[in-house]
């Protein structure tokens, strides 16, 4: 039975670039994907745009590249990656550029584009979910709406030959179904497999998340070398029947328990996880560890994709102002509430109303609230104030009032830090499927 | 007996919505969680962190269940004023639950 090897090179869009390569040198892959694309990363990279029409996709996409190029094309491995972003055409040319430097003329790239759907969101003046507002009621300002599309470009780009396929908002999954489509022809609406494959997909997204990253408890669930964590391989069969395991020799591990984490990540209802290429039902899914570090998956299912598609709609929302002081030893945790006490006082006093403000006492009850916590006063506490607010001015009062703390608060207050960030907010919508163009553009020189 | 002797968990996070699966590390202890792990003590585990409602969806033949809380995350990671955004911490919390 004919069998394919598909590599995971990353799980987001800052992760580790060396797993990667060991997976091009030594992973024996028929493909690599690189999953790069949260939710509101596509937020950010459309403010990028904004700024400069050349940039928008993924800041360390050369410097993968760079790290991958050679040893994929020396070992025949095609890439398909969502590190396009919000400019999928620049990621494409910035990659025909690192090619040509490496001296391969031949290496072809295929764009995948469509995703980008704001001027259709407003002429069909869609409701957002969150805000149930419709887009001409609201009065935000909009940086991004793009429509997670599925496999149909990615096939498509793949069989034009293409040595590296990149695209935007592409739904995470795709990018693993779209090799198994195109090498084992399977119909797009033989639901059983893009059911299978979307759960093979599902597992390898978020790379070394099966492979024992975000899975080690010391002395309950040990995890050998995560510092040299290896990322995942599904063996994947014309079923669609799959081995999940990882280069020998790596870091990490590959268990049962790992791929039953995982496959319950980000996932609501078990039986209807909805892409925009079927609805997936991993509730029936079973896991054998086959031997060390190979597990086998099987037991996906799915039925008919539904008629619309998933917009993410991201706007700019004001600001979050963070201000932080530590204090130690002896009536620690009295003296740090002390602190955040004072800075709501000083709000008062100054006239400041922030839309929202928390005061936290890491160590103490800044993660769940008070009521987890035990009664002993902890060596040291960290005062935490966070704000959201309108203007980037407020917002930058916040630290600047806790660093006040230093000479007008408690006693032995140290190591103060201060930060801004502007609020991209999500909403989302749904869109009629017939409202998006998927365009595959293979750049030639 | 604490829940963390005889299952692990995984937080996972989408817009403001938070999920954690339960899972029993042996099969045998499966029921005994899915007995004492309800969604109204979940719900309860999280009183004043979750706002919306607590789903609890059962799959037994990897022996887990999967916890959906609405209204989980501070408005979503984009916005929360939260130290940890996502909610990542969350599954600690949880398996930190008292079991009999």
């Amino acid at each position: 039975m004919k069998k394919i090897r598909i590599g995971s090179g990353a799980g987001y869009a800052g992760d580790r670039i060396e797993p990667a390569v060991e997976l091009a040198q030594k992973g024996g892959l028929d493909y690599l994907v690189f999953e790069c694309l949260a939710e509101r990363t596509i937020a950010i990279g459309q403010k990028q745009k904004r700024q400069n029409s050349e940039k928008g996709y993924n800041e360390l996409l050369e410097k993968r590249m760079r790290a991958v190029l050679m040893n994929c094309y020396q070992n025949d491995i095609r890439i398909l990656t969502n590190m396009g972003a919000a400019n999928p055409l620049s990621a494409g040319r910035a990659v025909q550029r690192i090619a040509k430097e490496f001296g391969l003329h031949s290496f072809k790239v295929a764009v995948v584009t469509g995703d980008d759907v704001l001027s259709k969101l407003q002429a069909l003046d869609l409701t957002l979910d969150e805000a149930r507002l419709p887009i001409s009621k609201f009065d935000k300002d909009i940086v991004s709406s793009n429509a997670y599309i599925g496999v149909e470009g990615l096939v498509k780009a793949l069989e034009s030959g293409a040595n590296m396929v990149i695209a935007g908002r592409v739904a995470d999954p795709s990018l693993f179904l779209a090799p198994m489509i195109h090498e084992f022809g399977w119909s797009l609406d033989d639901w059983t497999k893009m059911g299978r494959g979307t759960c093979i997909g599902h597992l390898l997204e978020c790379a070394g998340q099966i492979t024992g990253g975000y899975f080690s408890d010391p002395g309950v669930k040990d995890v050998a070398n995560l510092a040299r964590l290896g990322f995942p391989i599904a063996e994947v069969d014309e079923e669609g029947n799959a081995i999940i395991t990882k280069v020998e020799g790596s870091g990490g591990t590959v268990r049962e328990a790992t791929c039953k984490e995982q496959l319950l990540y980000e996932i609501h209802r078990p039986d209807q996880y909805i892409t925009p290429d079927v609805v997936a039902d991993f509730s029936q899914v079973t896991f054998q560890q086959m031997d060390i570090d190979r597990v086998a998956v099987k037991g996906a299912m799915g039925t008919a994709r539904t008629d619309s598609l998933k917009v993410s709609v991201g706007y700019t929302d004001g600001f979050i102002g963070e201000g932080e002081i530590s204090y130690a030893g002896v009536n620690s945790a009295v003296r740090g509430q002390l602190a955040l006490d004072i800075v709501k006082e000083r709000f008062a006093i100054c006239g400041f109303k922030p839309l929202e403000a928390r005061y936290d006492l890491i160590g103490v009850n800044a993660l769940h609230g008070a009521k987890h916590s035990t009664e002993n006063n902890p060596y040291e506490v960290r005062a935490r104030v966070a704000v959201r607010c309108t203007t980037r001015e407020e917002a930058l009062t916040v630290g600047d009032e806790v660093e006040t703390l230093y000479t007008n608060g408690p006693a032995g207050g140290g190591g103060v830090m201060k930060s801004v960030k502007e609020v991209l907010a999500m909403d989302s919508t749904l869109i009629p499927r017939d409202q998006i163009q998927v365009v595959v553009t293979v750049l030639e020189d | 007996m604490k829940l963390h002797e005889i299952a692990h968990s995984r937080t996972g996070d989408k817009g403001n919505i938070s999920n954690i699966s339960v899972i029993a590390y042996d099969m045998e202890n499966y029921h005994q969680i899915k007995q004492s792990v309800t969604a109204e003590r979940v719900k309860h585990c999280f009183s004043g962190i979750v706002e919306g409602d607590v789903v609890r969806y059962e799959l037994p033949s990897i022996g887990a269940l999967n916890f959906v809380m609405y209204q989980a995350l501070g408005g979503g990671v984009t916005r929360s004023l939260a130290l940890d955004i996502h909610g990542k911490s969350l599954s600690s919390a949880l398996l930190d639950l008292d079991i009999e």
